[in-house]
């Protein structure tokens, strides 16, 4: 299909930290974030004078699943860079990246488009650096006091991948950006719930224009807002006829736009040349000793084919490797039986309540929605009782609380169905034509609305727990026998 | 040939400071030394620098950090365990 | 078992930026040998400041390799060297703390960059001292100062903690007064160390050896030729006859690559140091950057106060040579020089066991004579060589030219240092 006129058109390069113990070039714990500033710091990540670097070699392995998993090259030979320039939270003046020797090259990443359906995006390179440290802002947005600096964060890995401008809408950049951290998280290279674990530097245009980079995308979602706004504000910008400018624009999160960076930061001569402190890797022969796990296209395959999962449904579930994990434990003890109900309960119900309370999947109990489940599969609850017991549980969870069983919240609650216990049910449907006169009336006359009516005021009776098939069975024939 | 302007943006780009008194000093030593370097040209060869070392790679282990007052006792200041730098914004 | 030396010498030649009064030492190969220290190695809890005010007053946390190995062996520190500035120069008179004058005519300079090692070595203040090898800097003012000083090949000696100037071309390097001397500081200093990835596990467990009967001997026309003064020419070539006469015999050889030789150095080592000195911007150590400026206008200040002026000039100098479009004409060409020099030692090496030559083109400077950088650049063509190849190289004292010392420089196959050591002990051995 060829592009529109005013086709979108978008390239990430995306930092994710790599889950290693120690940092890339010194033996500091990565493990930092619930320590106060620099307590997590050494002579080399520091950058004191005389310190050296020494290669973590896990952190290349991950960076070798991430080029195995993404279909990359591994290039015979790779080499560690400096990239040489100034700024507080850069210790030694230069950060220890890969330039002409990147690690790998090519390969490339299937996201569902927005046309429906899988497109390949293609990668250009992914390479191994270090991270700076974190710098405080005192002072304002408009006028800084000064900065303070935590280099804790320094040495972190990271590994970059730079994707070729492939994506066609700030939607494809959300879609790409989530498939890769499922990858990496399926992997077991990346914690996306660590805080500042991923960054985004994104490449945007309109075709035929300048492009324009935006940096500082430190968010998922903030991926698709930042080009949502710079698609609108470029169109804007041609529509008024103005010249797009090649530039470099930082993202504000807070407020959702993106602003121009000085032009002191946009010249840039980073005067790379080979660090003369490392030697130079020959890795590629590690790549036959990778065993890579189940990726996620694989496991949404298998969720398709093995659990009779919809497509949208494996897409959500193997979208996220808890949520995978998680989906595989409730259906454990009898795949083929509470599969069909647990895909929708999970992948629909529960993510929505999840999402409602902003609370994380780590609190809930498998065992507690295979309960829900099988509830729900013996008919003893209804649809509308079991969106009630998960929100009881929820609730308990959100409140610290332990979470009542499914089956003991049934139970304080008598939300057991009156399936079979047809006496109370047919009672109430007695009772309810009995009060409603004028519905029998009405549904003699063939009025559809009064059946309804009936159906309503007989749940009313039963506070919900009749079935509503059963329901409208015994209701009818009960309006047979009057002659209706 | 470097001019002026182009030693002033050399100093800007390495941060050291220039003040008009050096800049002639310095562009007229920096010409008389790069004219020396030119003789670089005239090198012949593949440019690959052969290495004897490949793969040096240390194992994922934690080794401890530096207690945070040796962090920041040669730092000229600090606060709340932070070390003070110039503002960026 | 520790114990201490007191140390309180009379440094008339301002040899020392720092002295430990009472210096801890404890039991093994040097127990109690006092060790002067360059001051761009660093020493935990000892002021280390590459002669530089940007580290005044910087106490590092942590001790260089090589200094963890000469307390391991019992040796006392008993203080830091004056230096040129980060290692830049060869007169040490690039200190911000004054000039190391030379202990054998005080109106010139001792060499450098290692000038104060040297001079507290030749002054009897200490028996041996540590330097750093650049282009040369332990070369040159063993050579000045009439003392020995190695260059160990490049690997041999740990550079973790040696507060890097040029790190693809130094070592760390032993200065004393007799070949044994600096053989029993090598011995102690040599060795792997996985803190530096270029460091080569190549311990060095020797005892020099006088027998030279049947060496070969490479003597580079170069190292005789333009620009090298010829009373220390003559000098040389009588002490390459007492190895002659000790049983050695000379070839005449060729280094055609020493013509660009001198600029690939120049290259190299300003383009990694414009890199390795952006560190010192006053944040982290150092003197006090203005927070309330932003950061470049704040570096700007405290760089250009506290450098100095030849510091700043090879600062812009690598910075120019990195710059977009100039890598491929400087530091890429300089790497492919560094090779052709390379295979210029290997071609000869073939052929010959060490080539001998004069360590510097002339005796010591007078203070301040040296005024024009270029012209004090040339004076390391000699020694740079082995730097680019990485080769050993020793110097000798081996007499004198106007009452001054001249040195000796032998250079041997990669990682053959204890055969140059050899033939430096040989002829100090054939001489005294
Ligand atoms: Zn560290």
């Amino acid at each position: 299909m060829a592009d529109a006129e005013d086709q979108v058109i978008v390239g990430l390069e995306v930092h994710c930290q790599l889950d290693t113990k120690s940092k890339l070039f010194c033996g500091c714990s990565t493990d930092y974030r619930s320590d106060g500033p620099n307590t997590h710091v050494c002579p080399i990540c520091l950058g004191l004078p005389g310190a050296m670097p020494s290669l973590n070699k896990r952190a290349i392995e991950y960076a070798m699943k991430v080029a195995k998993a993404l279909n990359c090259e591994v290039l015979n030979e790779s080499e560690f860079s400096r990239k040489n320039y100034f700024y507080p939270d850069l210790d030694k003046a230069y950060q220890i990246t890969q330039y002409d020797k990147p690690l790998a090259e090519g390969g490339y990443l299937e996201i569902e488009s927005d046309e429906g359906g899988e497109r390949k995006i293609r990668l250009t390179r992914i390479h191994v650096e270090e991270d700076p440290g974190r710098l405080v802002h005192m002072g304002n947005v408009e006028r800084g006091k000064y900065s303070l600096v935590d280099y804790n964060r320094a040495g972190i890995p990271l590994i970059e991948i730079v994707s070729e401008p492939d994506m066609r809408s700030p939607r494809e950049a959300r879609k790409f950006l989530n498939k890769l951290r499922a990858t990496l998280e399926y992997l077991s290279v990346f914690d996306s719930e660590k805080e500042g674990s991923l960054r985004v530097d994104a490449n945007i245009s309109i075709k035929g224009h300048e492009r324009v980079e935006v940096k500082n995308i430190t968010s998922y979602k903030g991926v698709e807002k930042a080009l949502l706004f710079e698609v609108t504000r470029q169109k804007n910008l041609i529509r008024r006829g103005q010249r797009i400018e090649r530039e470099t624009r930082h993202y504000l999160e807070a407020r959702g736009v993106t602003q121009s960076a000085r032009s002191k930061e946009q010249e840039h001569d980073y005067r790379y040349f080979p660090e003369p402190d490392l030697r130079p890797l020959r890795v590629r022969s590690w790549l036959d000793g990778i065993v890579l796990p189940e990726l996620p296209d694989a496991r949404r395959e298998r969720f398709m084919a093995e659990y009779g999962c919809s497509l949208n449904h494996a897409r959500t579930l193997t979208g996220e490797l808890k949520l995978a994990n998680f989906f595989e434990k409730v259906v454990a003890s009898d795949k083929p039986g509470l599969s069909p109900l647990a895909s929708t309960w999970i992948a629909d119900t529960l993510i929505g309540e999840l999402n409602y309370r902003d609370m994380s999947l780590d609190n809930v109990d498998p065992a507690a929605i295979t309960g829900l489940v099988l509830l729900l599969k013996a008919g003893t609850i209804t649809d509308k009782s079991g969106v009630e017991v998960l929100r009881v549980i929820l609730d308990q969870l959100l409140k610290g609380e332990m979470a009542e069983t499914p089956d003991a919240i049934v139970k304080r609650l008598n939300l057991a169905k009156t399936a079979g216990d047809t006496g109370a049910i047919t009672a109430a449907i007695e009772e309810a034509i009995n009060e409603n006169p004028k519905a029998l009336e009405d549904y003699r006359a063939g009025k559809g609305g009064a059946l309804n009516f009936l159906v309503g005021q007989v749940m009313k009776k039963t506070r919900g727990k009749a079935d509503p098939a059963e329901l409208n069975r015994m209701l009818a024939e009960a309006l047979k026998k009057r002659g209706a | 040939m470097v001019t002026e302007k182009d030693v002033q943006h050399i100093a800007g780009l390495a941060d050291v400071g220039i003040d008009d008194k050096e800049l002639g000093t310095f562009t007229h030593q920096f010409n008389a030394i790069l004219e020396y370097f030119d003789i670089l040209d005239r090198v012949e060869g593949n440019g690959q620098a052969t290495r004897d070392l490949y793969n040096i790679l240390r194992e994922d282990e934690i080794e401890p950090s530096l207690p945070q007052e040796d962090v920041l006792r040669n730092a000229p200041a600090q606060e709340d365990g932070f070390i003070k730098a110039p503002r960026v914004m | 078992m520790a114990d201490e030396i007191s140390f309180s010498p009379d440094d008339k030649y301002n040899a020392f930026l720092a002295t430990c009064k009472r210096a801890p030492h404890g039991n093994g190969k040097l127990a109690g040998v006092a060790v002067a220290v360059k001051d761009n190695i660093t020493t935990k809890g000892i002021e280390t400041t590459c002669a530089s005010k940007i580290l005044k007053g910087y106490v590092p946390p942590y001790d260089a390799h090589v200094i963890g190995l000469l307390k391991a062996e019992g040796a006392a520190v008993v203080g830091k060297t004056n230096m040129d500035e980060f290692g830049m120069g060869t007169t040490t008179e690039n200190s911000a703390f004054g000039p190391t004058l030379n202990p054998c005519d005080t109106r010139r300079v001792p060499g450098g960059s290692s000038g104060g090692s040297a001079a507290a070595v030749a002054a009897g203040m200490v028996r041996m001292a540590l330097g750093s090898d650049t282009g040369g800097s332990i070369r040159c003012p063993a050579s000045f100062c009439g003392i020995v000083g190695l260059k160990p090949s490049y690997g041999r000696v740990s550079r973790y903690g040696l507060i890097a100037y040029s790190n693809s071309l130094e070592q760390i390097g032993p200065l004393g007064k007799t070949v044994t001397d600096v053989s029993a500081l090598m011995g102690v200093i040599a060795g792997h160390d996985r803190h530096d990835s270029t460091s080569l596990d190549k311990p060095y467990n020797h005892t020099p050896n006088a027998d030279i009967k049947g060496l070969k001997i490479g003597i580079p026309q170069e190292y005789f030729g333009k620009g090298v003064d010829p009373n220390v020419a003559d000098v040389v070539k009588k002490g390459i006859g007492r190895l002659e006469e000790l049983g050695a015999t000379t070839v005449p050889c060729s280094i055609p690559s020493m013509e660009y030789a001198l600029a690939a150095y120049y290259v190299t080592c300003t383009c990694e140091a414009s890199s390795n000195l952006a560190r010192f911007d006053g944040v982290r150590y150092g003197p006090a950057p203005d927070t309330k400026k932003s950061w470049h206008d704040a570096y700007q200040e405290v760089r250009s106060a506290a450098f100095g002026t030849e510091v700043r000039r090879r600062i812009m100098l690598g910075t120019f040579a990195l710059s977009s479009g100039y890598y491929g004409k400087y530091y890429a060409k300089a790497q492919v020089a560094r090779e052709n020099i390379k295979a210029d030692f290997n071609r000869i090496f073939a052929d010959v066991d060490v080539i001998a030559g004069p360590t510097m083109p002339t005796i010591a400077f007078r203070l301040k004579e040296k005024s024009d950088p270029l012209s004090m650049y040339l004076a390391d063509i000699l020694t740079v060589p082995a730097n680019l190849a990485g080769i050993p190289a020793i110097s000798v004292p081996c007499g004198k030219s106007e009452g001054m010392p001249v040195g000796l420089q032998i250079m041997g196959r990669m990682f053959e240092d204890e055969r140059v050591v050899d033939v430096a002990y040989a002829y100090e051995q054939a001489v005294n």
